[in-house]
C-alpha cells in the first residue's frame, strides 16, 4: 500500500524534458482527433435534439427487435465460443497431430479477411444454390437470410478471440501442475475445474469480452448474410446503417449512442480484467 | 518385501532411446537414488513408475501389484516434481489439502491432517501464503507436504534439491533422510549429484544413457565401480590412456612404465586407467611404489584435504592429499614429485587414440 503511494507521489513530481513533452502531446492530439472528437460529436448531436423524440425513436418495435436480435446473437456466440475456444486451445497446446501448425496459423484468418468477403463466402456455401445450402434446404432449414446464417457469420469473425487469449496462458502453465493433480488422484474433469480453469479464467474473461464487443459491433459479414430484412434479420448495426441511408439521422444517432454506451461498458470490463490479469 | 519393482522398462521418444531395458527394485522402507547425468533417462523412469509416462515395453509393480496399465491417479504414490509444480492459485493450506479433498475425506480430518503436515515441514504461519510468496526451500517443503498428505506408501522425488542453493540443499537432504526414517515409506529419488546420493541413499542405481550401470550401496558403488561410467561419474577420477604389453602398462604421454599386474579380462592393447585422486601416492623421492616423475603445478586448499595438480609428461593428474600428510611432506608449488597409483581400475579401450577419445567423450568423461 505504502509502496504504491510512494510511487504515485514520485510520478507526480517527475519533470518532463522537452522531447518527452512533444512526444506526449503528439500522442494525445492524435488520439483526440481520431477518437475523442467524433465521440463527443455524436453526443453533442444527441443533446441538441429533443429528448422525447430520441426516446421515441429508440422504442419503436423495429429498434427493439434489432437490439434484441443483436443481444441474442451475442449470447449464443459467447456460449459457443467459450466452449469451443477452450477445447481448441487445449488441443492446440496439449495434443500433437499432423497439420497442427497449419491449423494454428489459420487461426488468424478471421482477423485477416474482410468481413464482407466472409459474408460472401457464407452465401456461396449456404445460399440456395450452394452445395451445403442445398442440403439444408432439403431439410427445410434456412441458413442464409436467417438467424442461423447471422450466428455462423458472427462465430466466424470472433472465432480466434478466446483461444488466442488462452493459448499463451496454457503454454505457460505447462503440464506439471496437471500432472501433480493427477498423481494426487484427480480425474480429468477435476483437473479442469480445479487447476486449468482457475489459471485461464482472466484470459478467458478477456477473450470473451473481446468476443462480445465484436459480435455486438459486427456489420459487414452480417449485412451480406442476413439480407437485412426489417423486423426479421436486422441487427442493431444494420438498423443504424438503414436509418443513416434513409437520412433519418436522429434514429441513427440515438441507436449509435446505445451501442457506444455498451462499448464503453465493455472497455471498462476489459480494463478491469486486464489489471487483474497483470496484477 | 519389495515395494517398487520395474522389469525391463523401455521407452523411446522418436529416435531417442530414453529408457533401455531397465530393471531394479526397492525394498520396503528403503531410500533409493537413481543417479546419472542429465539426459540419462532417470526422470523418465520416475514418470513411468508414477504412471505419467507409458512405457513402450516392460512392467511396473508397486507393493506387489502389477500397475503397468493402471492410471496414475489410482497408483497412490507421492510425487515431488523438480520444479515443485505447486498450484499457483492456491494457498499453502489448499495445496496440501488438495489430495485429501480429492479423496473426499471428512472436512474436520482434512483440517487436522493439513495442520499436522504444515507443522511437520516447519511452515507454521505460512498457511495462507501463496507459492509466489515463498522461497525455494519453502516451496520444496510445501511440495513434500502435499505429496505426503494422502499417506502414500511410496514417494517419488524428481531432483528434489535440484534448484536450491548449496546450503539449503544440504539441510534439506539431511532433513529428508530423517523424515524418511520417521515415516514408513519407500522413497525413490532422482539426482545427478553423486554426493547427495552417497550421503542419504541406502541404495544407488547408477544410470547412463538409459541403461543401469550398477546397483549397490553407496560404498559398493564408490569403491568397487563395475564400469568406466560409474568410476568416473561417482567421485572425481583421473582418466589415463595407455597400452598394456608384456605385463606392463606403458603410458607414453607420461613417459613411463608401471609394473601393474592387470587381471585377466584386460587384454593386450590400448587400455584406459581410472584412478581416484585420493588413490594417488605422492613421494618426494623415486620409489618402487612411485615411479613416475612430475611437477606440482597448482595446490588448492579444500579444508580437510589439499587438491594438487601434477603435470606428468603431457598429462595433468589430480591428487588429494590429507592435510597432515601434506604438511609432513612439505609439498610446494613448482617442485618435482614422484607419483604412483594405489588402486586403479583398468579397462580395454578401442585401438587408436582418436577412438579412445571419442569413446570416452561418449561416456561422458571428457569435456
Amino acid at each position: 500500500m505504502n509502496n504504491t503511494q510512494f510511487n504515485r507521489t514520485r510520478r507526480r513530481k517527475r519533470k518532463y524534458r522537452l522531447p518527452e513533452t512533444l512526444l506526449i502531446s503528439a500522442v494525445v492530439i492524435w488520439f483526440s482527433c481520431l477518437i475523442l472528437v467524433p465521440f463527443f460529436g455524436i453526443i453533442k448531436e444527441i443533446i441538441s435534439k429533443n429528448w422525447k423524440q430520441t426516446i421515441a425513436s429508440l422504442t419503436t418495435s423495429t429498434v427493439i427487435h434489432a437490439f434484441t436480435l443483436t443481444v441474442f446473437i451475442c449470447i449464443i456466440v459467447a456460449i459457443i465460443n467459450t466452449i469451443f475456444g477452450i477445447i481448441m486451445a487445449q488441443v492446440l497446446t496439449r495434443q500433437k497431430f499432423k497439420g497442427k501448425l497449419i491449423l494454428e496459423s489459420l487461426l488468424d484468418l478471421p482477423f485477416a479477411i474482410s468481413p464482407v468477403v466472409i459474408g460472401f463466402m457464407l452465401i456461396i456455401l449456404f445460399g440456395p444454390h450452394g452445395w451445403l445450402g442445398k442440403f439444408f434446404t432439403h431439410l427445410n432449414i434456412k441458413i442464409t437470410y436467417a438467424l442461423p446464417g447471422m450466428i455462423i457469420a458472427t462465430l466466424f469473425v470472433t472465432l480466434p478471440f478466446v483461444s488466442k487469449e488462452i493459448i499463451p496462458v496454457l503454454r505457460q502453465l505447462g503440464t506439471e501442475q496437471e500432472d501433480a493433480a493427477r498423481v494426487l488422484g484427480a480425474n480429468n474433469w477435476q483437473i479442469f475445474w480445479k487447476i486449468t480453469l482457475p489459471t485461464i479464467k482472466w484470459g478467458l474473461g478477456y477473450g470473451l469480452t473481446l468476443t462480445i464487443a465484436r459480435s455486438i459491433g459486427e456489420f459487414g459479414a452480417v449485412l451480406v448474410v442476413s439480407g437485412n430484412i426489417l423486423n426479421k434479420t436486422q441487427s442493431a448495426t444494420l438498423h443504424i446503417h438503414d436509418q443513416f441511408t434513409d437520412l433519418n439521422y436522429l434514429g441513427a444517432f440515438s441507436a449509435s449512442l446505445v451501442l457506444i454506451f455498451i462499448s464503453v461498458l465493455v472497455i471498462h470490463i476489459i480494463q478491469f480484467i486486464y489489471k487483474e490479469k497483470e496484477g | 518385501m519389495v515395494s517398487i519393482r520395474v522389469h525391463e522398462l523401455c521407452k523411446r521418444f522418436g529416435n531417442f532411446v530414453a529408457v533401455d531395458n531397465i530393471s531394479f527394485q526397492a525394498k520396503e522402507g528403503e531410500l533409493v537414488a537413481l543417479l546419472g547425468p542429465s539426459g540419462s533417462g532417470k526422470s523418465t523412469i520416475l514418470r513411468i513408475i508414477a504412471g505419467l509416462e507409458k512405457p513402450d515395453k516392460g512392467e511396473t509393480h508397486l507393493l506387489g501389484k502389477d500397475v503397468t496399465d493402471i492410471s496414475s491417479r489410482k497408483r497412490q504414490v507421492g510425487f515431488v516434481f523438480q520444479h515443485y509444480a505447486l498450484f499457483k492459485h492456491m494457498t499453502v493450506e489448499k495445496n496440501v489439502a488438495f489430495g485429501l479433498e480429492i479423496l473426499k475425506k471428512d472436512k474436520f480430518i482434512i483440517k487436522q491432517k493439513v495442520k499436522d503436515l504444515i507443522n511437520l515441514v516447519n511452515l507454521k504461519g505460512y498457511e495462507n501464503h501463496f507459492p509466489s510468496q515463498l522461497s525455494g526451500g519453502q516451496r520444496q517443503r510445501v511440495a513434500l507436504a502435499r505429496a505426503l498428505a494422502p499417506e502414500p506408501k511410496i514417494m517419488l522425488l524428481d531432483e528434489p534439491f535440484g534448484s536450491l542453493d548449496a546450503k539449503v540443499r544440504d539441510n534439506l537432504a539431511n532433513w529428508i533422510r530423517n523424515l524418511h526414517n520417521k515415516i514408513n515409506v519407500t522413497s525413490l529419488f532422482v539426482t545427478h549429484d553423486q554426493n547427495e546420493a552417497i550421503k542419504i541413499a541406502d541404495k544407488i542405481v547408477a544410470i547412463n544413457r538409459g541403461k543401469v550401470e550398477q546397483i549397490g550401496t553407496a560404498k559398493e558403488v564408490y569403491e568397487y565401480p563395475k564400469s568406466k561410467f560409474v568410476a568416473s561419474f561417482i567421485g572425481n577420477t583421473n582418466v589415463i590412456v595407455g597400452r598394456y604389453e608384456n605385463n606392463k602398462i606403458i603410458i607414453e604421454k607420461m613417459g613411463g612404465e608401471l609394473n601393474i599386474q592387470a587381471t585377466p579380462p584386460v587384454r593386450k592393447g590400448s587400455i584406459v586407467l581410472l584412478v581416484r585422486p585420493e588413490d594417488i601416492l605422492l613421494s618426494p623421492r623415486k620409489e618402487r611404489k612411485c615411479p613416475l616423475q612430475g611437477d606440482v603445478r597448482e595446490i588448492y586448499y579444500q579444508g580437510s584435504v589439499y587438491e594438487i595438480h601434477i603435470m606428468v609428461g603431457n598429462l595433468q593428474i589430480k591428487a588429494y592429499e590429507e592435510k597432515n600428510r601434506f604438511q609432513d611432506k612439505k609439498i610446494t608449488k613448482g617442485q618435482k614429485i614422484y607419483i604412483g597409483f594405489l588402486k586403479t581400475k583398468i579397462f580395454n579401450a578401442p585401438e587408436g587414440s582418436e577412438n579412445i577419445r571419442q569413446k570416452l567423450s561418449q561416456l561422458g568423461y571428457l569435456e
